[in-house]
């Protein structure tokens, strides 16, 4: 009697519990929303968008839509039939008057370099004659090129709706005449020497901040806490302070009037002043300066929980410092030295603004050249690809932080 | 935590030895931009080379005086409070939704949300400018203001849970208990005791924008232009004495934002010092 009637009021008791926690944590999720939904509209989907723009083609389907249908049966073998001949002349003439001639011709140039001439003179003349034979004979008349396959392969090869000419392009490849992928033209071909250099100016100064930030970390968890703090704010200030400011100050510390070079004159170690920024050593310098601070912090956070026993346990046992060190404290502060190579190295390959202001022509990364085809040539299909594999690099060494991060918070460092 | 370090033979003396020497130059290294720009600003010359020929003020004058950079401080502080504000508001909200959620998808979630901090800034400049263009939301404050947004709020929510995984949240079980609605709970009694935290992120939200240029170059008309956008301008042509007064001014607001947040990380220890 009395088991049945508690078991009868437990059921409900437990489903109300369920039913109140259910609704705290639809409560829970309506707090989070706002943010996604902002963040959705003003990051994920313009990220989205910037991707879909690597491998979407639209100039040509836009412009030269009858082409477009006329080639789809084309199988790319000798010249297509007279109807696509018609068809591109119409559409020429129909892109001549709606003034978008030069969308197309901008994007069937990158395929076919010289295809921007032969499409714009083709538009010119082709109003000015009315066609007295076929289009064929009219086209090939006005423009040899019209009667080589190549054109008309860039045609097919830039129909659209999806291309990876950008992102192949992004990482020096092409697709040749016959749709095989093929290395790009060496004039080109100039994106994985980018990317090379983005990641070897990463390696060079994550590498210089860890032989830097190392020792600092070192004396500021060793020291005792008054002291370190003091000299903590060495390391936040310059943290906090304006990447324009430290960049403008480093400009005005190596420039050839500037101090660096003032003062060896003065001395007279030097008689020409040295180049000391607008190429790699002004990168690397301002670089490391700036980043430094992100390669310190997570150091001395680890640092600061090693506990000194171990060392003078080492050291009662006979093992020389070196050795010590070594084989006892450097072990201990590995997830350190990890998280901060890590987050020094993904901030670093996305660099723009120190190596614009500090860089010489040859020392410029890829988000330079995302930029200038986003703002300069306006080639936004080649900027959102080179933004794609940045972004993909990027995201890659991210979840490695995140993984390397997170197990140490939960696990202390054990596998789980 | 006292000195745990006692050097006691002669090479681990000799090898701490070493460790003060190389870390003092490394934290001059660190410090070195700004010691050398601040007493240029106060040169009288207009060659930014030492040994300064006299003192002056001209520069701040200058600074002062100009239209251009004045304007450039007034966009600052205006796409910086609006920005930080409304991350504030947006973060802390977040941040206490997340305390409670328990979902497979909190993982992604906190990807999304801390994703603008990791991202480099000029695809994010790049995909916005994209996608802003066509909706009319690039040469005004508001399109600036939502991106600046957007890149601060992760500082917000770091900050924010961090405050939130030292609150004790019995205290929030015990209003409620007494019959206190979730708001009036959260106005007073969670507010006041996370205030701190909230003031140290509106602080890095603040900074995260004072200190952005990239998605100004892409997104800001002539009229939007912030400090640090003029600087870029000012450096790339060539570096004149007014920058650097615009440059120690930046740094003077670097100072009072770090102080601010270590004596509002001071307080909090306290209280948590006085609680245990």
């Amino acid at each position: 009697m009395t088991a049945a009637f508690v078991a009868g009021a437990d059921v409900p008791l437990k489903r109300r519990l369920k039913r109140a926690e259910r609704a705290r944590q639809f409560r829970a999720l309506g707090l989070v929303l706002p943010l996604l939904a902002f963040l959705l509209f003003t990051f994920v989907v313009p990220l989205a968008g910037m991707i879909w723009k690597s491998a979407s083609d639209w100039e040509v389907p836009q412009v030269m839509p009858q082409t477009v249908a006329a080639l789809e049966h084309w199988n790319g073998q000798g010249l297509p039939d007279e109807a696509a001949f018609a068809a591109l002349a119409a559409d020429i003439r129909a892109a001549r008057d709606a003034g978008n001639l030069a969308v197309a011709a901008k994007r069937l140039n990158y395929v076919v370099n010289g295809f921007r001439t032969t499409l714009l003179s083709t538009g010119r003349k082709l109003k000015e004659q009315p066609a007295p034979g076929t289009a064929k004979e009219t086209l090939i008349g006005i423009a040899p090129a019209w009667g080589e396959r190549e054109s008309w392969t860039a045609i097919k090869s830039a129909s659209g709706p999806i291309t990876s000419y950008y992102l192949l392009a992004a990482v020096d490849l092409t697709r040749n005449a016959d749709g095989a992928i093929v290395a790009a033209p060496p004039d080109q071909a100039i994106y994985r020497d980018v990317f090379l250099r983005t990641f070897e100016i990463g390696f060079g100064v994550t590498a210089l901040c860890l032989i830097l930030g190392f020792p600092v970390a070192y004396l500021l968890a060793n020291l005792p806490t008054g002291r370190s703090n003091l000299l903590m704010i060495f390391v936040l200030l310059p943290f906090w302070t304006s990447l324009l400011v430290r960049t403008c100050a480093w400009i005005v510390i190596l420039q050839s009037e500037g101090i660096v070079n003032g003062s060896l004159e003065w001395l007279g170690v030097i008689d020409e002043p040295l180049r000391l920024i607008y190429n790699r050593f002004g990168v690397y310098m301002a670089m490391t300066h700036v980043l430094l601070p992100f390669m310190i912090l997570p150091l001395y956070s680890v640092m600061r929980g090693v506990s000194p026993a171990y060392m003078r346990a080492a050291a009662s046992l006979g093992a020389p410092p070196v050795t010590a060190f070594l084989r006892i404290y450097l072990p201990q502060t590995i997830p350190g030295i990890g998280a901060g190579c890590l987050l020094v190295f993904i901030l670093a390959i996305g660099y723009y603004i120190t190596p614009a202001l500090v860089g010489g022509a040859a020392d410029q990364m890829i988000s330079y050249f995302i930029a200038f085809y986003t703002t300069e040539t306006v080639n936004w299909g080649l900027a959102s690809a080179l933004g794609a594999v940045l972004l993909l690099s990027t995201v890659v060494l991210a979840v490695l932080y995140g993984k390397l991060a997170l197990g140490r918070q939960t696990t202390g460092g054990l596998k789980n | 935590m006292s000195a745990n370090h006692s050097p006691q033979t002669a090479s681990q003396r000799i090898a701490w030895a070493a460790t003060v020497v190389c870390g003092t130059l490394v934290l001059f290294f660190l410090m070195a931009p700004i010691l050398a720009i601040v007493p240029l600003s106060f040169s009288s010359s207009t060659y930014l080379t030492y040994p300064l020929p006299g003192l002056s003020l001209r520069w701040y004058e200058d600074f002062i005086n100009s239209a251009r950079w004045i304007t450039a401080l007034k966009n600052s502080v205006i796409i910086g409070v609006a920005s930080s504000m409304l991350s504030m508001v947006l973060g802390t909200v977040a941040s206490l939704g997340l305390a409670q959620w328990k979902s497979k998808w909190k993982p992604l979630v906190l990807a999304i949300v801390l994703s603008p901090m990791v991202v480099p800034v000029v695809i994010t400049a790049v995909g916005v400018y994209f996608f802003f263009a066509p909706l009319g939301l690039t040469g005004n404050y508001l399109g600036l203001i939502l991106v600046h947004t957007a890149l601060a709020t992760p500082f917000v929510v770091i900050t924010v849970s961090a405050t939130l995984q030292s609150f004790d949240m019995t205290l929030a079980r015990a209003a409620a208990s007494l019959g206190a609605p979730p708001l009036l709970t959260f106005r007073k009694v969670i507010l006041p005791l996370i205030l701190p935290g909230l003031a140290s992120g509106a602080l890095f939200a603040f900074a995260t924008s004072f200190d952005e240029v990239v998605t100004v170059l892409f997104l800001a008309g002539p009229e939007q232009r912030t400090l640090p956008r003029e600087m870029f301008s000012g450096i790339r042509e060539n570096i004149s004495p007014t920058i650097t007064a615009v440059a120690v001014v930046l740094t003077v607001i670097s100072v009072c934002m770090l102080s601010s947040l270590e004596y509002l990380r001071r307080r909090n220890e306290r209280l948590k010092g006085n609680a245990e």
